[in-house]
């Protein structure tokens, strides 16, 4: 046992599962695709499409679940530590979004305009003011979860019926409208790939090596498991906590302003809706325990893609948008229970009861 | 079976990934007698147990239960119960915020015909057990009132209450005092009278032969050999227990006859205190010294400890450290001075326990540099390596999780995180509680040896013969204040008499 084997790697990362659930849902895919008479790897297929106002742009089934699920899967980057930190989960995410995005069209139209052609001022302040937002709004739930010790769900719940309000105040009342081309950028393309795909890509890397050239990484998963054996080896519990909830609102604040990006406006009431529940869900079913600690990122980013594949699926099969949330209630309940802890521990014993029987019989 | 045999385990093994942690060990208990399971850490005592109370699954081998035919094999400590093996662990399993009688009761109330619960006799039902096993306590008042002694002591009633056959008592006596221990021993006695029989598992040589009919020794998974308690003097068991011969804590009695007056003062303490814990206190540790501070359990020794190293920000008082003034308000400015702290509640303060070995014991030193400068992965393995080396750390490899680890391992964990930061003045508070002897032995040669290099040491533990072989000077604390300094004639008598005060005061 001196090599570790590609398996081992695989099955001791604690990516396994997370992947497996992935390949499952493009699988549903393929055999729908072979029973509808179509390539089987319709799924897979990208093509080259062109468009009136963005040239040729990629096109296909594996490029829309990508960038439908940008938001999600950069909201769940934020949760990931958040939850491991803190133990908790941030369910303000979504309102966030909405307020950053109706700040940063607010900032872009001018107060009280409802629609502009011509920005009020430099996109770079109206876009870099939107995810400024966020970083306040995440240092609000941080100070209260952190410093005044109030359990996550309801410090994040103060922001989660608010910050919508807030928002619809910034744009007194109105859904502001930013039709200009450059603030529509980060919700189309950029050259021929989708500009939120990349805008996740850009995120996944910041984070990646953030963690991977600090020890934050370690400090977030050394408070999450234990915050005042972490005190006493010198470490600020609080302070890191409270850094996890500002990265997490900085992160809303940037999916909020691709999601108003998208449809070149701000319209509270729908923008991020529910997201943090995706979000949420993405955490989970990356393998990450809820209860703080250990955390695995790409397994959540992974998770993220998963509850979108699962929805682009369904549409592909003719479900209805209505009828959609059922079945993927039923699939995330399936991933769900093959990742808890009775089922691992079953498979386990039967590994070992395998092995067992095995090595008897040599 | 043989008659009077309650419980009989035979050939029980065990694997856990890697790791043998039982091989084929044989384990006999008779009706009324105090049987004490020893063993090194990971010798697999706590192994053992969990197969009995079916939290383990073993592979191998086979339990029988008086009065059942057949092997028994629990899969849960609720089926354990139902065959008569109750156990009741070092840290008390019941609800804090109940009463006396509800914790006994809890889960199995007795009801009235209306099925609702029975308060009436709940109460005298409750007062009754308590009565006829001699503790005294009112049952209508919280848990929470009472001391972790009599806590236990109810943990143990209600597994006793439970018609059990075989009582299992998990280090028990870990955090209680002398006297504390002495009540716990009257009930175990009058339960063994009362024909139950109970394993004691603890790592208190002196407790074993105050108590125990009977030993059972492990070592590395194996079953050394059943004694009974007359066969087996101490130095024996200890051999036994090791698989040497050594006598190694007598060894290590006088060599720390070092002068240290001339060494200058690394630490100054002057009206130190910290609100509702300990009151202002004086202190001067030496370069190289190695001070005890004594006193019973919750006389404020670690809070003292506490105070210096900012755990607890210090209410008043000022502190120096190598003659300069100091602010500390919380442990990183301590350790950036050059501290370190062993907390004494190593499950709660001490590990990280889903983090690896590896991670556990760089974290002080990381947290030291700074987040933005990381340490590689190589240098991180090296400096891990040497310490796990030096501490001789029994762990399958660096990227375990130190929670897989037996507890005197996690404690060398803790020791090794502090040791890689190179402290100048190290706080130790009772780094080896619930430790075997052949590791006591290793840190307490471990803090002389420190000592030598000239590093200074705080040193708490509630063995006072451990402190004697260990510190030239002693404080004493009594509720909370630090009533005063041994530096000669330290023997356990002087020290005795110190903490429970009255007509000397010895400074």
């Amino acid at each position: 046992m001196t090599e570790k084997s590609f398996w081992k790697r695989v099955t001791g990362s604690g990516l396994l599962l997370p992947v497996m659930s992935l390949l499952l849902v493009m699988a549903v895919n393929i055999v729908f695709d072979i029973l509808s008479g179509n390539n089987p790897f319709n799924f897979f297929m990208i093509t080259l499409q062109q468009t009136t106002s963005n040239g040729s742009v990629l096109y296909g089934r594996i490029i829309d679940v990508l960038n439908r699920g940008s938001e999600a899967a950069i909201l769940a980057i934020g949760m990931t530590l958040v939850v491991s930190s803190s133990a908790g989960t941030d369910i303000s995410v979504g309102s966030v979004m909405s307020l950053c995005a109706s700040f940063c069209c607010m900032l872009l139209a001018g107060y009280g305009v409802s629609s502009t052609n011509e920005l009020a001022v430099p996109l770079v302040v109206g876009v870099l003011g939107g995810i400024l937002m966020g970083s306040v709004c995440g240092a609000f739930n941080g100070t209260l979860v952190a410093y005044f010790r109030i359990q996550p769900m309801v410090a994040t719940l103060i922001l989660y019926s608010a910050a919508r309000a807030v928002g619809l105040l910034l744009c007194n009342d109105l859904i502001v409208y930013v039709r200009n081309s450059s603030y529509a950028f980060f919700g189309s393309f950029l050259g021929p790939v989708p500009t939120p795909i990349v805008i996740t890509a850009v995120c996944v890397a910041v984070i990646t090596i953030l963690l991977k050239k600090s020890a934050l990484g370690m400090y977030i998963q050394s408070v999450g498991i234990n915050a005042k054996a972490s005190r006493i080896s010198g470490l600020n519990s609080r302070r890191i906590m409270f850094l996890t909830y500002v990265l997490c609102g900085t992160f809303a604040g940037i999916a909020g302003i691709v999601a108003s990006s998208r449809i070149t406006s701000a319209d509270s009431n729908n923008i991020g809706l529910y997201l943090e529940m995706d979000a949420i869900l993405a955490v989970a079913l990356g393998g990450n325990s809820l209860g703080g600690g250990r955390f695995n990122l790409a397994g959540s980013i992974i998770g993220a893609y998963t509850i979108q594949a699962i929805t682009t699926t369904l549409y592909a099969l003719g479900v209805s948008t209505t009828q959609a949330p059922v079945f993927k209630a039923i699939i995330v309940i399936l991933i769900v229970a093959v990742q808890s802890e009775p089922v691992r521990a079953y498979m386990k014993k039967r590994r070992l009861a395998r092995a067992a029987r095995e090595g008897g019989a040599v | 079976m043989e008659e009077n045999v309650v419980l009989m385990a035979r050939g029980i093994t065990m694997t856990f990934p890697g790791v043998r942690a039982l091989e084929n060990v044989d384990f006999t208990l008779r009706r009324g007698e105090i049987h004490a399971l020893m063993g090194e850490n990971g010798a697999g005592k706590s192994t053992l147990i969990k197969c009995l109370t079916g939290i383990n699954d073993f592979e191998a081998g086979e339990i029988r239960i008086a009065g059942i035919n057949g092997p028994v094999k629990n899969h849960s400590t609720k089926d354990a119960q139902s065959v008569g093996i109750s156990t009741v662990y070092q840290e008390v399993n019941l609800c804090p915020n109940l009463s006396v009688a509800e914790n006994l009761f809890i889960g199995r109330e007795p009801l009235t015909a209306l099925r609702t619960i029975d308060r009436r006799s709940y109460n005298t039902r409750s007062q009754k057990i308590m009565d006829d096993l001699g503790i005294a306590v009112d049952v209508t008042q919280n848990l929470e009132n009472y001391s972790l002694a009599i806590q236990q002591m109810v943990a143990i009633a209600r597994a006793v209450d439970m018609d059990c056959k075989v009582l299992i008592l998990d280090e028990p006596t870990s955090s209680l005092d002398d006297e504390e221990v002495e009540k716990l021993f009257v009930l175990m006695r009058r339960l063994k009278n009362q024909g139950v029989g109970i394993i004691f598992v603890t790592h208190f040589l002196e407790q074993v032969y105050a108590v125990c009919d009977r030993i059972t020794v492990l070592r590395d998974g194996h079953f050394v050999g059943e004694y009974l308690i007359e066969d087996l003097p101490r130095v024996k068991l200890v051999a036994a227990m090791m698989g040497k011969n050594l006598d190694d804590l007598e060894e290590i009695g006088k060599e720390n006859v070092r002068d240290i007056s001339k060494n200058p003062i690394e630490i100054s303490a002057r009206g130190l205190s910290h609100t509702g814990t300990v009151k202002p206190f004086d202190l001067d540790i030496r370069k190289g010294e190695v001070i005890g501070v004594t006193g019973l359990l919750g006389s404020g020794r670690s809070e003292l400890a506490r105070a210096i190293y900012g755990a607890d920000k210090a209410s008043t008082g000022t502190l120096k450290v190598d003659g300069k003034e100091v602010k500390i308000s919380q442990p990183i400015d301590a350790m950036n001075l050059g501290m370190g702290m062993l907390p004494d509640d190593r499950k709660a303060e001490g590990i990280i326990g889903d983090l690896s070995v590896r991670e556990n014991m760089i974290l002080a030193l990381q947290a030291r540099k700074g987040m933005f400068k990381p340490l590689s992965r190589a240098k991180q393995e090296e400096i891990v390596d040497q310490y796990i080396d030096l501490l001789q750390i029994k762990t399958a490899n660096k990227e375990t999780l130190v929670k897989q680890l037996s507890g005197g391992n996690q404690q060398k964990v803790i020791l090794g995180r502090w040791l890689i930061t190179q402290p100048d003045f190290l706080i130790l508070d009772e780094p080896t509680r619930g430790i075997d002897v052949g590791t006591k032995a290793e840190i307490q040669k471990l803090i002389l040896k420190l000592a030598d290099e000239g590093k200074s040491i705080l040193f708490i533990s509630s063995e006072i013969s451990e402190m004697l072989r260990t510190c030239s000077r002693m404080a004493v604390m009594r509720d909370g204040e630090k009533v005063g300094e041994l530096d000669h004639d330290l023997t356990q008598e002087n020290v005795m008499k110190a903490i429970a005060g009255g007509e000397q005061k010895n400074d």
